[in-house]
């Protein structure tokens, strides 16, 4: 990583993320056998591949699920390989999970408040009621979500497309600066799918955030990635612009499936 | 939108009303309710304490006795063989039973479910172990009797419990020093801490992902819970007259964990609830006959099939339902 002269009205790309030679082996099958990867802050970059490709391994690698068995992981310049996943999120990753994981038994105001509380560093006080908490900027996280409307409402009983921007929303409460998304729209009906993804652009333009997400929706993955990388058995074979992807014989050939 | 906004209920200050309420009983007429309320209150302190782990953060703990009985010798062991003042036996408890806690717990919050579960039982039956075996500070099998009670002549001049009989201002005392920790314990729950003990409980996972170091929140759950566990033991050790090992037993732990399922680990009034009505039953049907423990256990297992969320838990609902029927009537 080189730095490099700031220009006057140009964007300066910084790289927000950095993934080397990332090796990980459950027994003797190799999930994920060196890849490397690179991202620039701001930038939305989906990665693709086929069910068990090793996307979902790969996310939990960066994020601190899973210990890598070589490589590195450098955030903002910083390795970050084989840290806790709290310490991750603390320092400015964001994540939203496959399956729901949310809080389903709390409302859907107490799961982002709670995720403030834990950002803010108040979760280990002992004193003062947690009730009324950061309720302005809970209620402005949950307006921005397009959640405000159902504040009150236990989270669990929510449509599935809901509980995903509860996902969302528990995400950026701790104001991350790169969201990792595993499958944002997954399961989600069509118009559920349209709605996801614009809220999922109005955010990350919002916040300067840059996005790492993984799709099956072909459909959703052309729509937003300005950078695609293809993971296949483990192993990166393609990356670049949406439509060098759309375009490389090999990719088609294993994925997008010929003569679609 | 504002939301949780305490309703009526929440209003009322239900704990002072309580207290106020029960420090009536020694002027009832009869030293047994004064016996049975000491009882029942001790317990109360204990149940809840350990409600901290098994309602807010979801850890199911098999050995919550360790702490009490840790309490009650602490304070009976500076009391009578040490002749210290009350006050130091009654901090001396906590923070030893604490400090326990911290170390057992340092192990135990590194297992999950029913390993941690196992893993509190059998620390627990170290304490007990230890009780039991050294004669030379905790009397062994025999216990340790004639466990004095604090000195209370600082009452006599009190207008209205100066003429109390001793048993009787002793529960004034443990009533308030209950209420005080019971207070505590609320603030706790109520508290950011407490919130994020709840999110531990229902997502481990996801609680880890939005940056909280959950063994660590685990781990002080764990200490406070045994903290305040201490203290029961300590007022519970005077109460008796004597503390013996059977405090630290494994039953004593199971008798806790009843009490708490049985008033309902959902509320926080749940287990004070479930222990009056463990130590009411108890003291009901042994009145009436010898096989009071099978009565006992028919009895429990029915309330715990009519009211799976506990007595309190019940309650709640009901009430709810009323309300709602009310709300959609009119």
């Amino acid at each position: 990583m080189s730095a490099l002269p700031a220009a006057a009205g140009h964007q300066v790309p910084i790289e927000i993320l950095a993934v080397r030679d990332l090796r990980k082996s459950f027994g003797g099958f190799t999930a994920i056998g060196g890849v490397s990867l690179s991202m620039s802050a701001r930038e939305i970059v989906a990665i693709i591949g086929p069910n068990g490709a090793g996307k979902s391994t790969l996310f939990n690698l960066v994020t601190g699920h899973l210990r890598p068995d070589q490589g590195e992981v450098i955030f903002e310049g910083r390795p970050i390989t084989g840290a806790q996943p709290h310490d991750i999120c603390r320092m400015g990753i964001g994540r939203s999970f496959q399956r729901i994981n949310i809080f389903p038994k709390l409302s859907v105001f107490q799961n982002v408040q709670a995720a403030i509380i834990a950002d803010r560093g108040h979760g280990s006080r002992l004193w003062g009621r947690s009730a009324d908490l950061f309720h302005d900027e809970t209620m402005a996280l949950l307006e921005s979500i397009g959640l405000a409307g159902h504040a009150a409402a236990t989270s669990g009983e929510l449509s599935y497309g809901a509980q995903k921007q509860i996902e969302l929303g528990i995400a950026l409460a701790s104001e991350p600066r790169l969201l990792l998304l595993d499958e944002p729209t997954a399961g989600m009906s069509a118009r559920e799918t349209r709605e996801a993804i614009a809220l999922l652009e109005r955010i990350a333009a919002e916040r300067a955030l840059s996005l790492l997400f993984t799709e099956h929706d072909m459909e959703v993955v052309f729509s937003i990635a300005q950078r695609i990388a293809v993971l296949h058995q483990g192993r990166l074979i393609a990356e670049g612009t949406p439509a060098q992807v759309r375009s490389d014989p090999e990719v088609r050939r294993i994925y997008l499936g010929e003569g679609k | 939108m504002k939301t949780a906004a305490p309703g009526f209920a929440q209003r009322i200050p239900w704990l002072t009303i309580l207290v106020i309420a029960l420090a009536c009983v020694p002027w009832m007429g009869s030293r047994f309710y004064t016996f049975l309320a000491t009882d029942i209150v001790i317990l109360a302190l204990f149940a809840t304490s350990l409600n901290l782990l098994l309602g807010y953060a979801g850890l199911v703990s098999f050995g919550h006795a360790a702490y009490f009985g840790i309490g009650a010798y602490t304070c009976a062991i500076l009391m009578k063989t040490h002749g210290a003042p009350f006050i130091v036996g009654l901090v001396g408890a906590p923070l030893l039973a604490g400090l326990i806690a911290l170390v057992f717990g340092y192990f135990c919050v590194r297992l999950t479910r029913i390993y941690f579960a196992m893993l509190t039982l059998a620390f627990a039956q170290i304490v007990w172990g230890i009780c039991f075996k050294w004669n030379s500070v905790t009397g062994g099998e025999q216990g340790m009797s004639d466990v004095p009670y604090p000195d209370l002549s600082w009452m006599e001049g009190l207008p209205l419990v100066g003429s109390l009989r001793v048993g009787e201002q002793y529960y004034l005392v443990a009533l308030l020093i209950v209420a005080l920790c019971v207070a505590l314990l609320r603030m706790i729950v109520d508290s950011p801490f407490g919130r994020m003990l709840t999110l531990i409980r229902e997502n481990p996972e996801r609680a880890r992902f939005i940056g909280l170091d959950v063994r660590r929140y685990e781990l002080a759950a764990f200490v406070l819970a045994g903290a305040f566990a201490g203290v029961a033991g300590a007022l519970f050790g005077m109460f008796n007259r004597g503390v013996f090992p059977d405090f630290a037993y494994w039953s004593k732990s199971a008798e806790v964990l009843i009490m708490t399922i049985l008033g309902g680990m959902g509320h926080f009034w749940g287990p004070s609830i479930g222990a009056a009505a463990l130590i009411l039953l108890n003291q009901q049907i042994s009145a009436h006959t010898v096989y009071w423990s099978f009565v006992l256990g028919v009895t429990l297992i029915v309330l715990l099939f009519v009211f799976p969320g506990g007595i309190a838990g019940t309650a709640v609902a009901g009430w709810n339902r009323l309300r709602a029927r009310r709300n959609g009537g009119g």
